[in-house]
């Protein structure tokens, strides 16, 4: 089944991608690393009957996001972590602390895995219900976007406008007026 | 087809790796990234539903959540620059103080 090859391929590169984004010491190739994850999950979005957001993600977090992440890596000289600093003075690596929390997550790990399998109402085929066409539809999309949440996305446009003023105060250097 | 459980399944696991990243990085650039993984887990549960129940409704919540991030993203750094620019570390335990 090539869908099915299909799904393990991409997610398999999610995961992978977004577990090397925490396990480099260097963050250019954190953001590197996170850009393969979000193509993969533009991938799984296809695969879903959502177009219009596999191109949205690509553009707006690959292309726009990412880009100023890596402007951001570059200006600051990207200063890596001290390796030896870091497994001395790190919190988390007092044993005590360490297995507790350890213990902890792994149970919540096993928790959410098991209690996703277990429940037999989501484990119907996605896209059992509904038109994939209809879904796909950029139009219907928009008419949505501009009807029903048209007092969100016009409430998007001012916090999009604060948070560019609020940006450049912050980065703006003490005296420049 | 592939059940929804499997698509539920990754969200999860990327929402860990995020939660982690959160938690055990000491670079506050890379606790942003962690951060926007988190956030790209919750959108995939998103579409992943809204494609279950036949309904638009979790798309268009998807891209209010990329348009937050952009703005918490564009926020953010700049707190790191400026950040930087007061201690020459991105590491968020030389940022104890309250007042400098």
């Amino acid at each position: 089944m090539p869908e099915t090859l299909i799904f393990w391929g991409l997610s398999g590169m999610a995961i992978l991608a977004s577990a090397l984004v925490i396990g480099q010491r260097n963050p250019m190739y954190s953001v590197l690393m996170l850009i393969a994850s979000f193509g993969a999950l533009a991938g799984l979005y296809i695969q879903l009957d959502a177009p219009f957001v596999a191109v949205a993600q690509i553009i707006i977090y690959a292309g726009a996001i990412m880009v100023l992440f890596l402007f951001v890596v570059m200006l600051l000289n990207a200063p890596q972590e001290d390796a030896a600093e870091w497994d001395r003075t790190h919190p988390l690596r007092r044993t005590g602390i360490t297995r507790f929390g350890g213990l902890l997550a792994l149970l919540l790990v096993v928790e959410l895995a098991w209690a996703l399998l277990q429940v037999n109402n989501v484990d119907v085929p996605v896209g059992a219900q509904g038109d994939p066409e209809a879904l796909g539809s950029v139009r219907e999309l928009g008419r949505i976007l501009f009807t029903d949440y048209v007092f969100a996305f016009e409430a998007t446009s001012i916090l999009i406008l604060v948070a560019m003023v609020g940006a450049v105060l912050l980065a703006r250097r003490e005296g420049d007026g | 087809m592939i059940p929804l459980s499997h698509y539920l399944v990754v969200s999860a696991v990327l929402f860990a790796i995020g939660t982690a990243g959160v938690f055990l990085r000491r670079n506050l650039i890379t606790v942003l990234l962690s951060i926007e993984i988190m956030l790209n887990a919750v959108n995939l549960s998103f579409v992943a539903f809204g494609r279950q129940f036949g309904s638009l409704d979790g798309q268009i919540i998807v891209f209010f959540v990329m348009t937050v991030a952009a703005a918490e993203a564009a926020v953010g750094l700049a707190i790191v620059i400026g950040l930087y620019r007061h201690k020459e570390s991105l590491n968020p335990d030389a940022f104890a103080s309250l007042k400098w």
